[in-house]
């Protein structure tokens, strides 16, 4: 590209300064140079203040309703009584179950990827293609799907399985592209040490290449959870939206998260059930913060740089 | 003599995991197709009943009424709107993160900046509904903005900041991958700061940071908690901001809750409708990910 079609001030022009010019800029491009600037450093702040202002928000709506008896309390429609036991227990059975789900496949998809595929056919590079569109695809589709596969054409119900599957499906492509980066971080060397001892292709994999990439693995299998547990659209699909004043006890039980319930309590017209979703906003973002404290302390710790 | 290079015995385990991992690679294709499958079906079914002029072209939606109708225009409208709101926000204060994290911030700054903007992107949208409702409505109210309890404006503008994030990240990627080079000689025929990063870094970068303003755009267009909780449930054909109306996604979501038995009509309707979303998102998703392969092809 040459300069002239970038739009550099060609031949002719003053030299105009900015950061670090050596000649006399003008004060008007001094001062657009500052204007710049402040409108750069507002769209950083913009996010951040937005970020503050939820915070207070919520703080301020809820931090009065939390207690012990609001965490131990199950559903009621007395907003006096209405506690938050059993969609916290049923987002912790659905991150529990979604992490048993997802880690193999996403890891198994990763390693496949990254150490079998050959990049030059077609459908390994489909595959590849596939995964960064899914990763893109709307939550509520992934609702869509699991009310007409899982709940409807498998019959398994609105049952905790329906809910753990639809977000295993979810949250699989953004668990396999993390792996895959982590797997990817590992050099090429530590492969063909192994190799060259007379490893076979698999003990390679099993001893080298995953325990180098564990760390990098598990950060990102947990922040992926964390977005699991976060989501509402596609358990409102398979119908998880039902008043559930117990806790489940199978794979086949009725069950409901907190995003369920937050949004449940956030459409009621009574002020006081908000008031309620506000509490149980604290929860949920409480918990979302430890994984994701967990996560970078984890990778931190962990990290290898080679 | 030379030996033969290959293993002496063959070994089973080893095509045993590889395609058992292979296997597990095949459950994203699997989903796709289950996906296509699950929203075919039903839509063509869907069609049967209802033309496809009517869909496309009706101004009204109201399947639940006797006598009902069936034109997704308002819904389509009622998602323009919305997103156009978020594009507001997200698009150009996006692209002004981006280029203050990759070109004035410091290495440092950018090291924690980045990670704390993406937590922006990690808070629940149902959060984000509940802030629109609860906090931004009575806001604008109190600016003096007439605006009705559920409507457009607000859930479109709180959209823009969940989408923010988003933006600004695969942008700045875009930014830094541009070759120093490029900068270095803009400096050097007497650029300034804004003039390399307006006129250098972002023309170069550019398709990267159209890629983002894409995916942007369709997480906007498919978001759904959001529009469900702060932009209302009434299906008006309207591009005014103060009033309510319903999203795609949110007809979707409102639909599921009710529970609607298999094989009715507004039972079709949800795949009627999540297939034209699924397709909307679709394109713009390949259109962005075809222009991410474009700048990474230039430049690394």
């Amino acid at each position: 590209m040459s300069a002239g079609r970038l739009g550099l001030p060609g031949l002719g022009h003053a030299p105009e300064g900015g950061g670090r010019y050596v000649g006399g800029a003008s004060r008007r491009d001094r001062a657009k140079g500052l204007a710049f600037q402040a409108v750069l450093l507002f769209s950083v702040v913009i996010g951040f203040v937005t970020l503050i202002a939820l915070l207070v928000d919520v703080a301020n709506d809820g931090l009065g309703k939390l207690s012990w008896d609001f965490i131990s309390s199950f559903p009621s429609s007395l907003p006096s009584r209405a506690g938050i036991q059993s969609p916290l227990v049923g987002t912790i059975m659905l991150m529990v179950l979604v992490a048993l789900f997802t880690v193999p496949i996403g890891v198994g998809a990763a390693l496949y990827l990254e150490e079998y595929a050959d990049k030059n056919r077609w459908y390994n590079r489909a595959i590849e293609i596939n995964i960064q569109n899914l990763a893109a695809v709307p939550s509520i589709v992934y609702g869509i799907l699991g009310l007409a596969f899982l709940v409807r054409g498998l019959e398994l119900g609105r049952v905790l399985l329906a809910g753990a599957l639809t977000l295993t499906l979810l949250v699989l492509p953004i668990v396999i592209i993390a792996s895959r980066e982590a797997i990817r971080a590992v050099p090429a060397s530590i492969r063909e040490g192994a190799l060259a001892l007379g490893a076979t292709r698999w003990q390679m994999i099993r001893r080298q290449v995953l325990p180098a990439a564990i760390p990098g693995i598990a950060t990102g299998s947990i922040l992926a959870l964390s977005r699991a547990i976060g989501e509402t659209a596609p358990l409102i699909m398979i119908g998880a939206i039902v008043f559930v004043p117990f806790n489940p006890t199978s794979l086949d039980s009725a069950f409901t998260a907190l995003p369920i319930q937050i949004f449940n309590w956030t459409t009621r017209p009574q002020e006081d059930f908000k008031l309620l979703a506000a509490a149980a906003i604290i929860v949920l973002l409480a918990l979302l913060l430890t994984m994701n404290a967990f996560a970078i302390w984890l990778r931190n710790r962990y990290q290898r740089r080679w | 003599m030379a030996r033969r290079l290959t293993s002496s015995k063959k070994r089973y385990g080893e095509t045993l995991i590889r395609l058992a991992l292979m296997a597990c690679a095949a459950v994203s294709v699997v989903t796709t197709v289950g996906i296509l499958f699950a929203l075919l079906e039903p839509t063509v079914e869907f069609f049967r009943e209802v033309s496809p002029g009517e869909f496309f072209t009706g101004t009204d939606w109201s399947p639940l009424f006797n006598p009902s109708s069936f034109g997704v225009l308002p819904l389509l409208i009622g998602t323009l709107s919305t997103t156009l709101w978020a594009c507001l926000v997200a698009l150009p204060f996006g692209l002004g993160a981006a280029i203050y994290m990759s070109e004035y911030a410091r290495p440092r700054t950018r090291r924690w900046l980045k990670p704390s903007l993406e937590v922006l992107a990690g808070i629940p949208t149902v959060v984000y509904g509940y802030f629109a409702l609860t906090f931004v409505t009575p806001l604008l109210q109190d600016i003096g903005l007439p605006v009705e309890v559920f409507n457009a404006l607000a859930a479109g503008l709180v959209m823009g900041v969940m989408v923010l994030p988003t933006v600004a990240s695969l942008s700045d990627d875009a930014m830094t991958a541009v070759p120093m080079a490029l900068r270095e000689g803009a400096y050097g025929l007497g650029a300034s700061k804004l003039q390399v990063s307006t006129r250098v870094v972002v023309p170069a970068a550019l398709s990267g940071i159209v890629a983002s303003f894409v995916l942007g755009i369709s997480r906007a267009v498919g978001e759904t908690m959001i529009v469900l909780i702060a932009a209302g449930a009434q299906p008006t054909l309207t591009f005014n901001p103060y009033e309510a109306v319903q999203t795609m996604a949110a007809y979707i979501a409102a639909t599921g809750i009710g529970d609607v038995p298999t094989g009715s009509i507004e039972y079709k309707t949800i795949f009627a409708v999540g297939a034209t979303l699924f397709a909307a998102t679709l394109v713009m998703n390949m259109v962005s990910i075809r222009l991410v392969r474009r700048y990474r092809e230039v430049y690394e």
